[in-house]
């Protein structure tokens, strides 16, 4: 099989803190695939090695079957980057920020021109290619960031938290031109600790934490074999359903205010518990990829 | 000099020159005038307010007007001025606030590329203010041509040497207050005891010695020498030590950088 990328035992080390902690994972052509984590978790690191922002500590890394320490110009050519920070040139035009990016990968101006014109027409920016980035809102930015890194056709599209910091229309603007690019064929791989655009943008994902991956899989995969199909969420549960849960079954979490319960018969056990223990604040909702980031990653604070 | 003949250095250093002189572009009529007015006023401060006491100066075995002796200075400290600012405010808000050099490092250009051209940028900014200013000058008879046609190449040299410098603390400063510590202690020195108002004879010896190892000094020989229209060989001892200085402070700066921005 054909990938277009290949890590082995992936390392990054900033002193003594190590980053991103000897990871393997392959993608093949054409698919979208999710590196989630909490805050910390050496995502931003993985990727900036794969679009050669930054250099390996150890392991190795093949991009389009090319080894990146060899072939890293050709590599970073064929790739585009959308990075967490917002990098557009605050002192050019929306028009320029796409001219002068061209000029990077050394594009001729006939050719910078019409992709040009075809990136502020996907982004729907092709009525403000006169306004300076200073005056677009954050969606806006956001699209031009995608134009930005759509510029030079890339054959991998890397993405590092493309929507957060924006509102949900602009989250779902940038979503729908997302699925469009995925449904053209173009290989996407994505950083983000959104688990619903996760679940709606990834073929496949891991979900990495402390630089290490937890699990690998398809999202409805994941959820079916971490937290089962649905799940049992109650408020305030009193001393008596708390006991009864601990007492009959296995996979359950007690918070302070809150009780969760996965089982494989929980439509069975929902009749039970509305009607035995409460009649409020119960509720039996499908399983989500948040469970399953929750149960692994853990519910403590990431600062 | 191995950054200068690493192959991560390819010509497409002048993509990222291209993208300072596009914004360049859009401002160049503010950026027009200090040039053309700064020698108005020195000329006419020191030319004029002041040459009512000091009417001539010991320069070259004769005795030359004062206006005549400043104002080679001038463009000696313009060149100055223009790279050194340009690679460390300018540069540093590029780097530090707009994330410039970071969007570009996503692109097929390496960081030693970013660097060259953003050196190179400073040096043609110190090559614009200079042909600026010798029009200025020119206009009172004060530039011998065709001798002095060779500021502009020597503008051009200079502006590499305070680039490399001015991007080697740009590599190094905390933040950007700190760069009022160099301009302190490294360009206002010179600025003031490189030669420039009065012959380096007037200082004590030791300070002679130190003013020889500062770069304006020999900046100024350079640009005195040819607005006079004097060329001998003499002069080649300045334009070596300006290239001995680049080859120091260039590849000094790409690695100060490296050790800043490559994470």
């Amino acid at each position: 099989m054909d990938y277009i990328i290949e890590a082995r035992n992936l390392r990054k080390e900033f002193g003594s803190i190590i980053a991103v902690d000897d990871i393997s994972f392959n993608v093949p052509g054409g698919e979208c695939f999710g590196i989630l984590g909490p805050n910390g978790a050496g995502k931003t690191s993985t990727v900036r090695m794969i679009y050669g922002f930054s250099p390996l500590t150890g392991g190795s890394l093949r991009v389009f079957g090319r080894d990146i320490t060899r072939s890293l110009r050709e590599i970073k050519s064929r790739i585009g980057a959308c990075q967490q920070e917002n990098s557009l040139d605050p002192d050019l035009t929306v028009e320029q920020n796409l001219m002068v990016f061209s000029r990077y990968f050394d594009m001729p101006k006939k050719m910078a021109a019409e992709k040009t014109e075809k990136q502020l027409k996907f982004i729907a920016l092709d009525h403000r290619r006169d306004a300076m980035v200073t005056e677009l809102s954050g969606g806006m930015m956001r699209r031009l960031v995608i134009a930005r890194a759509l510029i030079n056709d890339p054959e991998l599209l890397i993405l590092d938290e493309p929507t957060t910091g924006l509102d949900p229309q602009s989250r779902h603007q940038v979503w729908e031109r997302l699925e469009r690019l995925k449904a053209s064929g173009l290989s996407i791989l994505l950083t983000t600790h959104y688990m619903d655009e996760a679940a709606r943008l990834c073929d496949r994902l891991i979900i990495v934490d402390h630089g290490h991956i937890l699990v690998e899989g398809k999202p409805l995969d994941l959820i079916k074999k971490h937290v089962g199909r649905n799940i049992i969420e109650v408020a305030d549960p009193g001393k008596a359903l708390t006991d009864y849960v601990q007492s009959h079954f296995q996979t359950y979490e007690v918070l302070e205010h809150r009780l969760i319960i996965y089982d494989e018969e929980s439509d069975a056990l929902f009749h039970t518990i509305s009607t035995q223990f409460c009649e409020e604040g119960c509720v039996l909702r499908p399983a989500t990829l948040e469970d399953v980031f929750l149960k692994l990653t853990g519910r403590d604070l990431r600062e | 000099m191995s950054a200068l003949s690493s192959p991560r250095i390819s010509r497409r250093f002048i993509r990222v020159w291209q993208r300072n002189f596009t914004v360049y572009q859009k401002t160049w009529k503010i950026s027009f005038i200090p040039p053309m007015l700064e020698p108005l006023f020195y000329l006419l401060a020191f030319g004029y307010g002041l040459s009512a006491f000091i009417e001539e100066i010991p320069y070259g075995g004769n005795n030359v007007p004062y206006i005549n002796f400043i104002a080679p200075a001038l463009l000696a400290v313009t060149i100055m001025y223009n790279a050194f600012f340009e690679n460390t405010y300018a540069s540093f808000v590029r780097m530090y606030h707009q994330k410039t050099f970071d969007a570009m490092l996503a692109t097929p250009l390496f960081l030693e590329e970013i660097i060259a051209g953003e050196i190179v940028w400073g040096a043609t900014k110190s090559l614009l203010s200079t042909a600026l200013m010798m029009v200025i000058i020119s206009l009172f008879g004060l530039i011998s041509y065709p001798q002095g046609l060779l500021i502009l190449p020597l503008a051009f040299l200079g502006g590499i040497a305070f680039g490399s410098v001015g991007m080697f603390f740009t590599g190094i400063t905390p933040n950007i207050e700190t760069f009022n510590l160099p301009i302190f202690l490294f360009i206002t020195p010179m600025f003031l005891f490189s030669g420039t108002f009065f012959p380096l004879d007037n200082l004590p010896a030791w300070a002679q010695i130190i003013s020889t190892i500062l770069p304006l000094t020999h900046l100024v020989t350079l640009t005195r020498s040819l607005c006079f229209g004097f060329i001998d060989v003499s002069l080649l001892w300045p334009v070596i030590f300006l290239l001995i200085f680049c080859l120091i402070f260039f590849p000094l700066a790409i690695a100060k950088m490296k050790g800043r921005l490559v994470k």
